[in-house]
């Protein structure tokens, strides 16, 4: 039996696509949604998977490889591709020998990011196909068609998937007899093609131009691209997940179901919206379809009805149908809501997180409960201004911690408190980043701390993993994503060696430690670095003498609920502490605390 | 409104990072597809790694589109904490049923003082207004009995498993269950698995 169905992942099933493909090289830095791709070619022994710095040398490596003849896949978040794009604009414009897939897993909705965007809009702008599954199954059919695609055409392929079609578990046709094609590996000298001096360049674009022209010739008749027959109102043009809510919503129309998005098929479109009354568009995030078709001079509908921003779900889709006037009968039942107000749930930082007492130390440096409310604005200046960056330890910026100013985008800390210490500000600065995010975008800003003689305090809060993203392995913690040992980069010898002079290593458990680093390095005139180590809670299975609070001594402070731990609970006003979150041993940060000393480990 | 498939069943689960949630759904789906159903499921855990809200949305049927459940949408709401339960009112389709484990994980901002946990009759009437079978499950207390809170995802598992009118076999459910379990657990959980069920057994709805 060579086919089975199995409940799989779009990330899973891009994986085990591009394994039946042939792919040889992967490489990523995690994002959510794209992070299980990488993963799960990792477990693939006979293909070389990497974790890279970050997404930009991820492209580079994956261009790399592709001139060297092999197939390659490179994925990444879509803010990831941002930080690629420049290495992705100069592959689209060399073009590739192997197949090169490049992912991009854009988050509709922001589950787990720092804004929304549509990348669809780099296809067109880079001039290379694109394609989007909207299910697993797709996923899994597209990533050999990408592959094909990308050596016929001499270009990298854009396959972007979102959140839910990364994130969703569907049937998938397993087919174990798909053959791996062999490769032939070999870079060859070409100048003309891999060069890209001006005159080289200028000889590349016009052909850029020719493969989107004949890739048109493609999108008419690739059978990604299909007509669902149905009624002859309304006619449905979508693509991606928006498709599945469609389908849903109205399961008696007729669809043109676009597999590749960029580029469009003409004739394809013009006879569709002739066949049927009225046509719409159906897309998540932004008017791309819609505009492209447009441009061709076809009548559609589509976001005068349907929202821009954020996730669709049928219900949405259906009540765009209503407002536009396709479905005519509303039967939809009024909203509920609960009926008291509810309080939030927001992600915290777990019991025993190592970034916890380096915020408790920053919101108590900067008298932060004291001097800011809870409206999250403040007219004044804060005495300590911090600037943070993207991680887990994000989550310092909530209540009751609130020690973190800005948040941007990864590696951003740095270079935005250099900006605002030169800006002329009376408090002093320091940015907090985390270990990975360091090592991803960090370097550079310390380089230009150091050349321009910035006096800012640059906290490394090395947890020893990139927690966020399910705890992934990176340059620092010395084993690769296919589990092997190797060197590791000592950060603190990274920063010694670019020329920072005040350089401190600090046990993230020990608040008094922690305390009088920090302060010692802010108080001093000079650019500074303070690496707080501890390992990720995740990651601490040892757990003994879990802590709790002698109800004797306990006088209700309630200092101890200030470390925003999910372990220390106060219920009809007696603080308790939880046994089954609190880790013990490995933290000891309430213990450390508490004025009255009346927390000890279990007895 | 849209229209529905035949035996289609749209579930949401959800709780509080670290309940087991996505496990749960995870088994669930698995049975469904080895009974030979369409599957999609998906599940929104935003940032969190532990002790935010999770919730997992498992849709079974003859064929299935969307991978979300649509707001009105759900035939059963599996919550494993009051509060996130109530958090979903408006998910639950008119007469769906409602099971909530009784059990409150109170948010850091309650512990903060700055909000108070809805009492059981304000939950119990955010959702009277779309249903009234609601089924409030001592699933903390009982595996607590059994001794270990964990298998609180494998109980509520068991008494879903006797409400859903899709219909597993207890062969597929444990078949999945010893898939998705280690084997120094599974007797436990599948005991665990069994309580859910007996505790299901004398409802009528
Ligand atoms: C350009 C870009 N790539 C990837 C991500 C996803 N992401 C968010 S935070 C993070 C790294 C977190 O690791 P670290 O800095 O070590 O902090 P921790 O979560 O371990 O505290 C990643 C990969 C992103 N937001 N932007």
């Amino acid at each position: 039996m060579t086919k089975s169905k199995k409940l799989l992942s779009g990330n899973e099933s891009i994986a085990l696509g591009a394994y039946q493909a042939g792919v040889q090289v992967a490489a990523a830095y995690p994002g959510t949604p794209s992070t299980e791709i990488l993963e799960t070619i990792a477990t693939y022994k006979d293909v070389y998977a990497e974790w890279s710095t970050n997404e930009k040398v991820a492209m580079e490596v994956g261009l790399g490889a592709s001139y060297a003849g092999v197939r390659t896949l490179v994925s990444m978040k879509h803010v990831g591709l941002n930080v690629a794009a420049d290495p992705f604009m100069a592959a689209a414009t060399t073009g590739v020998h192997g197949g090169l897939v490049v992912i991009s897993a854009d988050d509709p909705g922001i589950h787990s990011s720092q804004g929304e965007q549509d990348n669809r809009h780099f296809a067109r702008m880079a001039r290379v196909p694109m394609l989007e599954p909207t299910d697993s199954q797709e996923a899994y059919d597209f990533i050999p068609l990408a592959f094909e695609i990308s050596e016929k055409y001499d270009t990298p392929v854009l396959f972007r998937i979102t959140t839910r079609v990364a994130h969703s578990k569907s049937v998938v046709e397993v087919d174990e007899s798909r053959a791996r094609p062999p490769r032939d590996k070999h870079f060859q000298h070409n100048i003309e093609k891999y060069v890209m001096l001006p005159s080289n360049a200028r000889t590349r674009v016009p052909q850029m131009h020719k493969r989107i022209a004949e890739l048109m010739e493609f999108a008419e008749t690739t059978s990604i691209n299909r007509i669902i027959d149905g009624k002859d109102s309304p006619g449905i043009i979508t693509g991606g997940v928006g498709y599945q809510y469609a389908r849903e919503a109205f399961p008696d129309a007729t669809f043109l179901k676009l597999g590749m998005i960029y580029p469009l098929p003409p004739r394809l479109l013009h006879n569709f919206t002739a066949k049927v009354k009225r046509s719409f568009v159906v897309e998540e995030l932004d008017p791309f379809l819609e505009e492209s078709i447009k441009i061709l001079g076809i009548p559609v509908e589509g976001k005068a009805y349907i929202p821009r921003a954020g996730e669709l779900n049928s219900l949405a889709v259906y009540d765009a149908g209503v407002k536009a006037g396709i479905e005519a009968k509303t039967e939809r039942i009024t909203d509920v809501k609960a009926v008291t107000d509810l309080p939030g749930r927001p992600p915290l930082l777990c019991p025993g997180c190592p970034h916890s007492a380096a915020f408790f130390v920053l919101n108590t440096l900067g008298q932060r409960t004291k001097k800011l409310d809870v409206s999250g604005r403040s007219t004044n200046e804060t005495n300590l201004i911090i600037t943070g960056d993207i991680g887990c330890y994000t989550l310092g910026a909530y209540l009751p911690l609130r020690a973190m100013d800005t948040t941007a985008c990864m590696g951003a800390s740095i270079g935005q408190a250099i900006g605002i210490e030169k800006a002329g500000v009376s408090s002093k600065v320091i940015a907090v980043i985390g270990d990975s995010t360091f090592l991803h975008s960090g370097i550079t800003g310390i380089v230009d701390a150091v050349y321009n003689d910035s006096k800012i305090t640059v906290l490394v809060l090395d947890n020893g993993t990139t927690a966020m993203t399910g705890h992934q392995d990176h340059p620092g913690t010395g084993i690769t994503a296919q589990g092997i040992t190797t060197k590791a980069v000592d950060i603190e010898k990274l920063v010694r060696g670019i020329g920072v002079k005040d350089v401190q290593v600090i046990n993230a458990f020990d608040v008094k430690a922690v305390r009088s680093g920090i302060k010692s390095a802010l108080d001093k005139d000079e650019l500074s670095v303070v690496i707080v180590r501890g390992n990720c809670a995740v990651k601490n299975k040892r757990r003994k003498n879990q802590r709790q609070v002698n109800a004797g001594v306990c006088n209700n402070c309630d200092v101890c609920l200030r470390i925003g731990c999910s372990a220390i609970q106060k219920q009809d006003g007696k603080v308790h502490i939880d046994v089954y979150s609190c880790m013990g041993d490995e933290c000891g940060i309430c213990e450390q605390i508490c004025p009255k000393h009346a927390i000890g480990p279990l007895s | 409104m849209i229209k529905k498939g035949d035996n289609k069943q749209d579930i949401l689960l959800v709780g509080v990072g670290g309940q087991g949630i996505i496990l749960a759904s995870d088994i669930m789906g698995e049975a469904a597809l080895a009974m030979g159903l369409d599957v999609k499921k998906t599940d929104t855990l935003g940032m969190a790694q532990r002790g935010g809200s999770v919730t997992s949305h498992l849709r079974m049927g003859q064929a299935v589109y969307a991978p979300l459940i649509s707001p009105q949408g759900a035939d059963i709401l599996l919550a494993f904490e009051k509060l996130e339960a109530v958090r979903w009112v408006n998910y639950i389709r008119p007469d769906g049923i409602v099971i909530i484990n009784n059990h409150a994980i109170p948010p850091l901002s309650i512990s903060l003082g700055m909000s108070v946990y809805p009492t059981d009759e304000a939950i119990n009437k955010s959702f009277l207004q779309r249903t009234n079978k609601i089924l409030m499950v001592e699933g903390s207390r009982e595996t607590a009995q059994l001794g270990d809170v964990r298998m609180l995802n494998i109980f509520m598992l068991g008494y879903l498993s006797k409400l859903s009118p899709i219909k597993i076999t207890d062969y597929l459910w444990k078949k999945s269950l010893s898939e998705r379990l280690p084997a120094k657990i599974l007797d436990i959980n599948i005991r665990a698995f069994e309580r859910g069920q007996e505790a299901a057994a004398s409802v009528n709805i």
